[in-house]
């Protein structure tokens, strides 16, 4: 029975880690097509059917470069930045609830690779974590360009990191859980005689907004790509790395847009729950595979609002993102939490 | 094997810790240092007190020690250029260490070890909930007080770094 359980859950954790993966993969690929159709071009379609195979082609290649290391770098750290980067990246999905439960031979399994009781605070700290990655890739380079970028980078996460803090905490305000499980399933509850439609984005828009445009910003996506920024620096804190350690920040970075799409599917937008789940009738296994397809569908839909973004706005300036951040999301976060702790006490007063 | 992974734990703290004052550029103590911060978050861990880990993993491995490595990047100390303390104040924080290594050991002395009692303990202590009740409830003076300390802190931060009448920019 023991083991039983272990098989399950390694299996789960497989499969979370693999999916991860292979979504971060055709994120690359999907990235291209979806700036070749905004720039009305074609994008890349040689390699395989529709340029399927494209990404399999570009890791090839940076497999097969040569590994540089300039010869005034650090040369631990200069390994251990994009190492740490894809490291973070990937332990973050490890407590995103990515289905209910499957009922099988008497036993409900749920899809989710590890429940602790402060979900939310986990995928926050990893995310929080993620920096040192950037910084210690820049610092060890020995390159003034790549420097400047790593410390944007730094001062843009933790700048962001605040607001994007509060904004959850108005979101706990309402929840009352830390857990990505109890959130996600008390998202699954009635409103309006619809179940499933309980969603917190009706609750908290404001905090939303505040969270995705944090979450742009600590994915380092374009508008505020600032450590990265290569009309002022050249390549920011990759500029040194060439073969698998540039690829490896650049697919962290994918992984990242992939995690904390699932996270705002999860947290706003109801998770694996839709609309009418309890009333059609359907089988319990039936509901859980089509939440979590519907889950995968409000991911896939993030992921592509961060390309489009990308591929539409134009880059802030370093002075705009520290005002953005500092005078204008944190004082708003700070009103949402006011606002949603008066209101919580108005409801218990009046009802 | 809670006990073993307890030694480990203890073994990479104590380790991280010699790096942050062994290493001689101040970045590889840095990274020393969240090193141990990582090992104590394992320790709360295994002390059940899993909201405690997840506060000090976000903010002293997220929060502080990026402001820490950030300033240290900007200063750009190298080991090469750095000037060597004289032999005095070497030998002064020395004794002023260990005096307070032999203050710690006095304390510890006379501490209560207890074994855990299985039968009354409540492993749901170390839990968001019990925490913030206790906060709250039975320590809510106290906590009210450090969060207008924090402010005082703040609004100090905020004096110190503002613009002066009449100062140019200097950026």
């Amino acid at each position: 029975m023991e083991l039983d359980i272990l098989l399950i859950k390694g299996l789960i954790i497989f499969a979370v880690f693999g999916i991860t993966l292979l979504i971060a993969t055709y994120s690359t690929y999907a990235e291209r097509k979806v700036a070749a159709f905004i720039q009305d071009r074609v994008g890349p379609n040689r390699a395989g059917p529709f340029g399927l195979a494209q990404p399999l082609a570009d890791a090839v290649k940076l497999f097969f470069k040569e590994e540089f290391v300039p010869a005034n770098a650090n040369k631990f750290l200069f390994i251990a930045g994009p190492s740490l980067a894809m490291l973070t990246a990937c332990m973050s999905s490890a407590v995103i609830p990515f289905g209910g439960t499957l009922l099988i031979g008497g036993e409900y399994i749920h899809l989710q690779a590890i429940e602790v009781n402060i979900g939310i605070l986990y995928v926050f700290g990893i995310v929080a974590l993620g920096v040192y990655g950037i910084m210690i890739g820049g610092w060890a380079s020995n390159n003034k360009f790549s420097l400047l970028g790593a410390i944007r980078a730094a001062s843009q996460n933790i700048s962001y990191e605040l607001a994007m803090g509060m904004s959850i905490i108005a979101l706990l305000l309402v929840t009352g859980t830390l857990s990505m499980r109890d959130i996600a399933a008390q998202q699954g509850q009635e409103l309006f005689g619809v179940s499933g439609l309980n969603w917190n984005i009706f609750y908290q828009p404001v905090g939303f907004l505040i969270f995705i445009i944090c979450a742009f910003a600590e994915t380092n996506r374009v508008p505020f790509d600032l450590p990265e920024c290569e009309t002022e620096l050249v390549g920011g804190y990759h500029t040194e790395y060439s073969s698998m350690g540039m690829g490896l920040y650049l697919f962290a970075e994918y992984v990242n847009i992939f995690v904390a799409s699932a996270v705002m599917a999860t947290l706003y937008f109801g998770g694996y729950n839709f609309p009418f789940m309890h009333q059609l009738g359907l089988p319990h296994n039936v509901v859980t595979i089509l939440g979590t397809v519907v889950l995968f569908g409000k991911i896939f839909f993030f992921i592509f609002f961060f390309m489009w973004v990308r591929w539409t706005l134009p880059r802030f300036r370093y002075d705009q993102l520290m005002n953005l951040g500092w005078k204008i999301l944190i004082p708003l976060s700070i009103l949402n939490v006011i606002v949603t702790g008066g209101a919580i006490l108005l409801k218990a007063e009046l009802f | 094997m809670t006990g073993n992974f307890f030694y480990f734990l203890t073994f990479v703290t104590l380790f991280a810790a010699i790096g942050v004052v062994a290493s001689k550029n101040p970045v590889y103590s840095v990274l020393f240092m969240i090193l141990t911060f990582f090992a104590l978050t394992g320790h709360y861990i295994l002390l059940n007190a899993q909201f405690l880990a997840a506060v000090n993993f976000i903010v002293y491995m997220g929060a502080i020690m990026v402001l820490f490595l950030f300033v240290i990047m900007f200063l750009n100390m190298r080991e090469d250029t750095e000037k060597h303390k004289p032999m005095l104040s070497k030998f002064a924080a020395a004794i002023a260490g260990g005096i307070l290594f032999v203050v710690m050991i006095a304390a510890l002395k006379d501490v209560n070890t207890q074994m855990m009692q299985p039968a009354v303990f409540d492993s749901q202590i170390g839990m968001v909930e019990n925490l913030g009740k206790v906060l709250f409830r039975d320590y809510l003076l106290p906590f009210e007080l450090a969060s207008v300390l924090f402010l005082a802190a703040m609004a100090g931060a905020v004096m110190l770094g503002k613009r002066e009448p009449g100062e140019q920019n200097r950026f």
